[in-house]
């Protein structure tokens, strides 16, 4: 192998891998973002209960019945989306979906590869945040509680502020498992960098260009690490 | 003069275990109560049932003669509307052992939250009258500082600063410096001292017997769930009528 050839072929791929590596982070950061918006509802769901239950009878078994229902349907959506394979969830979405339904044909790739990946790791980060919801010592509920604040108040701004701090290290996992699971769109033709990389691998038979697929990989890895990090290190300094 | 707060007939069970039995509480204004008794006796769960932090099983809660609560068989019978529910809770202040300032804010914003939160200060009201509490408890160069860079007995008078914050008519103690070093206790008790001077009523769970003392009205002696004596500090901690009380003060003493 020519080594001054092969740095030569890595430079003309370049920009066509660094245009795939756009749609793998863009999707990776679309997806947890939107994820975390829907996990927070899903952990705060799996957790409701009555808070006050001074009220009368009928009421109160309403409201227990409703309370109930919220905690079944976010345990069963957690459930599902971590009981089966994204990929299988991807399809799904992607070539399941119209033939059900031709109005839920979602025709745009990146769109139904953004949809399948949001609702997967919301499933996921669900737990994540309940955990760390449920760490916070119950001291901080009961101090709320005799101050006035209301339940939807005390978890807004006593445990999820808190609960944040703590969910940085997991949430930073995440994103670099969903960078590498993101890999999983070229089933559906998304132009992402694995799809891209693949598409030269097999086009001009040449091995090579994994090497660079790899490399830009470890460098969008390590922008989220040193992100992460950093906030983190922020974080901490106050408190 | 209608009482302060007033219990009538407490129940509390934790599974089997029978915590409160028949607790028959009045407190009127002004008064400051210390409550003694052995570790298990009730006294944490007396004033976190009087906050509403525990269920109970049966009896009736009056809040300056309002009734707050009524229980019976583990069911609510009557209790007030949420609005006014809140209000009457909010007549309370409570203080707990371990603090439970919120680490995430500073001193004062732990003081300003719930008055700009429930009582829709702005913030500038809340904040004036943050640091002129944070100044009473002898904290007010502290205001910027975050629990974590705080001692336990000044983390423990924030937290008193935060209960006054939003005016309560009674303020509930639950042991405020168990859990401080021997020299961080005097501080804290001083601030309690000055406020019961004040005229602030006050429920305080203590085994600070020279507090209950020098500051208490009367004492509570609190054994397996019931209030066993009830006197002037003078002659509960001199001349104890019960056996138990007896039994208890020498074994502390
Ligand atoms: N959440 C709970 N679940 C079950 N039992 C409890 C609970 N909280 C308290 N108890 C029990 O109720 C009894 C009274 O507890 P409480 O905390 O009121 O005692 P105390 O008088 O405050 O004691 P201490 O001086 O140790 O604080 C104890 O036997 C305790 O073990
Ligand atoms: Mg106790």
């Amino acid at each position: 192998m020519d080594s001054s050839s092969t740095i030569e072929k890595i430079i003309t791929w370049m920009p066509s891998l660094l245009e795939a590596s756009k749609i793998t982070l863009l999707l990776t950061l679309a997806s947890v973002s939107a994820a975390l918006v829907l996990s927070i509802f899903l952990a705060l769901g799996k957790i409701l209960r009555v808070h006050n239950r001074n009220v009368p009878r009928p009421l109160l078994l309403l409201k227990e019945t409703g309370t109930s229902a919220v905690r079944w349907l976010c345990s069963a959506y957690i459930f599902v989306f971590r009981g089966t394979p994204l990929l299988i969830q991807l399809y799904f979405i992607y070539y399941t979906l119209p033939k059900i339904n031709p109005a839920m044909n979602i025709k745009d790739r990146f769109t139904a590869a953004w949809i399948a990946f949001s609702l997967n790791i919301a499933a996921y980060l669900a737990e994540i945040i309940r955990a760390a919801i449920q760490s916070i010592h119950k001291g901080q509920l009961e101090a709320s509680h005799a101050l006035g604040l209301s339940y939807a108040q005390t978890m807004r701004l006593v445990v999820l502020p808190q609960a944040y701090r703590r969910m940085v290290p997991p949430v930073c996992n995440e994103f670099v498992m969903v960078l590498k699971d993101t890999s999983l769109v070229s089933i559906i033709a998304l132009c992402d960098l694995s799809f891209q990389t693949q598409k030269i691998a097999s086009a001009r038979a040449s091995a090579v260009v994994y090497i660079p697929a790899l490399v830009i990989y470890l460098i969008m890895t390590a922008i989220f690490t040193v992100t992460f990090h950093l906030i983190e290190k922020k974080l901490a300094v106050r408190e | 003069m209608e009482a302060i707060l007033r219990t009538e007939n407490l129940n509390k069970h934790f599974g089997s275990l029978h915590v409160l039995r028949d607790i028959n509480l009045t407190v009127n204004q002004g008064d400051v109560i210390c409550i003694v008794g052995p570790s298990g006796a009730g006294k944490s769960t007396l004033l976190r049932a009087l906050n509403q932090l525990e269920d109970i099983q049966s009896g009736k809660i009056f809040i300056d003669g309002q009734l707050f609560l009524h229980r019976a068989r583990g069911k609510t019978l009557r209790s007030v509307k949420t609005k006014e529910h809140k209000k009457l809770l909010l007549e309370m202040g409570m203080v707990f052992q371990s603090f439970n300032l919120f680490p995430h804010k500073t001193a004062l914003e732990n003081v300003m939250l719930a008055p700009m939160k429930v009582k829709g200060f702005s913030t500038e009201q809340a904040k004036a009258r943050a640091q002129a509490l944070l100044e009473q408890v002898g904290l007010g160069d502290k205001g910027d500082s975050y629990p974590s860079k705080l001692s336990g007995g000044q983390q423990q008078r924030v937290a008193i600063a935060r209960a006054l914050a939003m005016d309560p008519r009674i303020m509930l103690f639950d042991e405020p410096t168990s859990a401080l070093d021997p020299e961080l206790v005097g501080d804290v008790l001083g601030v309690m001292k000055n406020l019961a001077e004040s005229g602030m009523t006050m429920l305080v769970v203590t085994h600070e017997m020279g507090f209950a003392r020098e500051a208490a009205d009367r004492v509570l002696f609190m054994c397996d769930g019931v209030i066993a004596e009830d006197a002037s500090p003078e002659q509960l901690f001199t001349n104890p009528q019960n056996p138990r009380t007896q039994q208890f003060l020498s074994s502390i003493l």
